[in-house]
């Protein structure tokens, strides 16, 4: 377990070198990028020195890492907003969103993947397979499109963008986003159910159970699916990442409030100083994830603890 | 001879010597049996065969210029003369779509081979090398994977702009790592056969071995995982296209078509609908090709 964590460290370090590589590959200087062709070189120079780019390349590799280590992510190019600031106020849609779909994909996916492996064959079965199948083709921002054609413009039952204040605003505007992601999500994590429940219904102690008279519904709840978790836990944590990722388009279609939104924004208008801080955000929550998930193996399964 | 299910290149009793010496049995059965044995495969195999010759006659088939603008006919609605409608500067959508799917099939193309090419040799020199240099690569290369490819995508392309080389670069980044981990691993399998022994025993240079003997024996789950990435491919350039830092605007890309629909939902749904079922559809064929590629070629993988 302390291995684990700290094997995170070296991670960590890795990815912020390579964000800071590739942020400085970059042709061009990042001043004249900010400021237009046109600036002049005193404007230059003041721009370089409010942005810690007038020392030297370690120098600013040593800042960034200590800036990132103490959450000091810079300020923006364009009105030298704390990027820090900016982050703390996108972040908790983008986690609302992601826990919201997450939550929702799981309860979607999870009877569903146990209905088709009980009903291996059957009309449920074929119907998972279907949706699966489409589920991993359909792109998460044409779904979320879709949904705001028919449901919030149309229809005029949810909202059209923003986040909403208040708890049922807060909820009513999460919804068709948190939707999307999760009907995406419960194709995955319904298949990944399928295979794993198929899989040990096959074992013996199911056999038993079912020798000894256990109900039906008790078979498949205690001792298959609770037996299926493990393979399925390693799925969430992949499919957590997926839709953090997805949740950056449908941030866009929603017009929500975001880190993804944060970023793309930031790309458009050539930001550098929020398009690093918002890279490292992200580099850092799949780091964090991967490491929950390793002791959450450890949490489901004694088993690893040994080894 | 007849190619018996599961029982893919062993010979059935009724076959005489004259037929089991005959060179590889049954490849093109195979390759029938593969495209023609299920609705499904031959749903996906005519959905892929539309979408390549669209691709290609592209400047033929489209009824309008997919540039052109008219203030006389915004946001019009389908009709005879404009099959989808028209979007708010009045350009034709069918053309647009038509134009798109070129884009689609560049990216979808020329990414997946591009990183099996690039991901191959990191493989393939961690795995035979071993050592430090692969524990460099495999580190490098579990972190990255770590990091799903959409979202790696975005932040190459938050840090490089999209212009088209750009982006066959981002999605080929994004797809290395994977390449690189079956690659490796096959190769440490290659590595233990005797054939590699022997080929080191008779004096043969590294560069030869691997060219002439490691290569040629990792390709099929090369060769899959490539197939299979035509859609992840597809899927990207439209999610890059569609945040604003793939194809750029006015050049058209089924992404993009979705993103201008969204600034115009007043004016006109069809866009939208149009281009994502597009896309669906041809990331659906594509997937079902790739299992049914899978399938055949690799049959002791189950994924």
């Amino acid at each position: 377990m302390l291995y684990r964590l700290a094997d995170a460290i070296p991670t960590i370090w890795l990815v912020l070198t390579l964000v800071f590589i590739a942020m400085r590959i970059l042709p061009g200087d990042p001043a004249i990028a900010a400021l237009g062709d046109g600036a002049l070189p005193e404007q230059l120079a003041e721009f370089r020195e409010k942005m810690g780019l007038n020392v030297p390349i370690w120098q600013q590799y040593f800042n960034f890492l200590i800036g990132t280590l103490t959450l000091d992510f810079g300020k923006s190019y364009m009105n030298g907003a704390p990027v820090l600031d900016l982050i703390a106020r996108n972040l908790p849609y983008t986690i609302q969103l992601t826990v919201a779909a997450m939550i929702l994909g799981t309860v979607i996916g999870i009877p569903f993947g146990v209905l088709a492996a009980v009903k291996r064959g059957k009309l449920p079965d074929s119907g998972m397979r279907i949706f699966s199948l489409v589920g991993y083709a359909v792109p998460d921002f044409y779904l979320g499109a879709l949904f705001l054609i028919g449901f919030a413009l149309n229809l005029r039952w949810f909202p059209i963008n923003g986040a909403g204040s208040g708890f049922f605003d807060i909820l009513h505007h999460l919804f068709l986003p948190a939707l999307t992601l999760a009907l995406v999500k419960a194709a995955f994590i319904g298949r990944l159910t399928r295979t794993s429940v198929l899989e040990v219904l096959g074992k013996d102690y199911v056999r038993t159970a079912r020798a000894k008279g256990a109900r039906e519904n008790r078979v498949i709840y205690r001792h298959a699916l609770r037996n299926a978790l493990l393979p399925l836990a390693t799925g969430m944590g992949l499919s957590l990442l997926a839709t953090l990722s997805g949740s950056v388009a449908v941030e866009l279609v929603f017009n929500r409030p975001g880190i993804g939104r944060l970023l793309i924004q930031s790309i458009t208008e050539r930001d550098y100083g929020v398009i690093q801080g918002g890279v490292v955000v992200f580099a850092l929550m799949v780091v964090f994830v991967n490491l929950m998930m390793d002791l959450l193996y450890v949490v489901i399964d004694p088993r690893i603890r040994v080894k | 001879m007849t190619i018996l299910p599961g029982s893919v290149g062993t010979l059935s009793a009724s076959d005489d010597i004259e037929h089991a010496i005959a060179p590889e049995p049954g490849r093109t059965a195979l390759l029938k049996d593969m495209l023609f044995g299920q609705a499904s495969t031959i749903f996906a195999f005519s959905v892929v065969v539309i979408f390549l010759l669209v691709a290609i006659l592209a400047p033929w088939l489209a009824p309008y210029d997919p540039l052109a603008q008219s203030v006389l006919s915004i946001n019009k609605q389908p009709s005879w003369a404009h099959w989808l409608g028209t979007d708010q500067f009045g350009r034709d959508v069918l053309s647009r779509m038509i134009h798109g799917s070129r884009n689609s099939l560049l990216f979808g193309l020329i990414s997946p081979a591009l990183a099996a090419f690039f991901g191959t040799i990191l493989g393939v020199t961690a795995g035979y090398f071993g050592g430090v240099v692969d524990r460099v690569i495999s580190r490098v290369v579990d972190l990255l994977l770590a990091f799903p490819e959409l979202l790696l995508a975005i932040m190459i392309a938050a840090v490089l702009g999209g212009a088209f080389w750009n982006i066959i670069a981002v999605i080929t980044v994004a797809f290395i790592p994977g390449f690189a981990r079956v690659a490796r691993a096959s190769t440490l399998a290659v590595k233990q056969e005797p054939y590699i022994e022997a080929a080191v025993a008779v004096g043969l240079r590294t560069p030869t071995i691997i060219i002439r003997h490691v290569i040629p024996n990792i390709s099929a789950p090369i060769l899959v995982l490539m197939t299979l990435w035509v859609a992840s491919a597809i899927r990207l350039e439209a999610s890059l296209s569609f945040l604003g830092i793939g194809t750029r605007a006015p050049n058209p890309s089924w992404g993009n078509i979705i993103r201008d629909g969204l600034n115009n939902l007043f004016g006109s749904p069809w866009p939208i609908i149009a281009a994502g079922f597009a896309i669906t559809c041809v990331v659906l064929s594509f997937n079902l090709m790739g299992d049914a590629v899978r399938d055949v070629l690799d049959p002791e993988t189950t994924r």
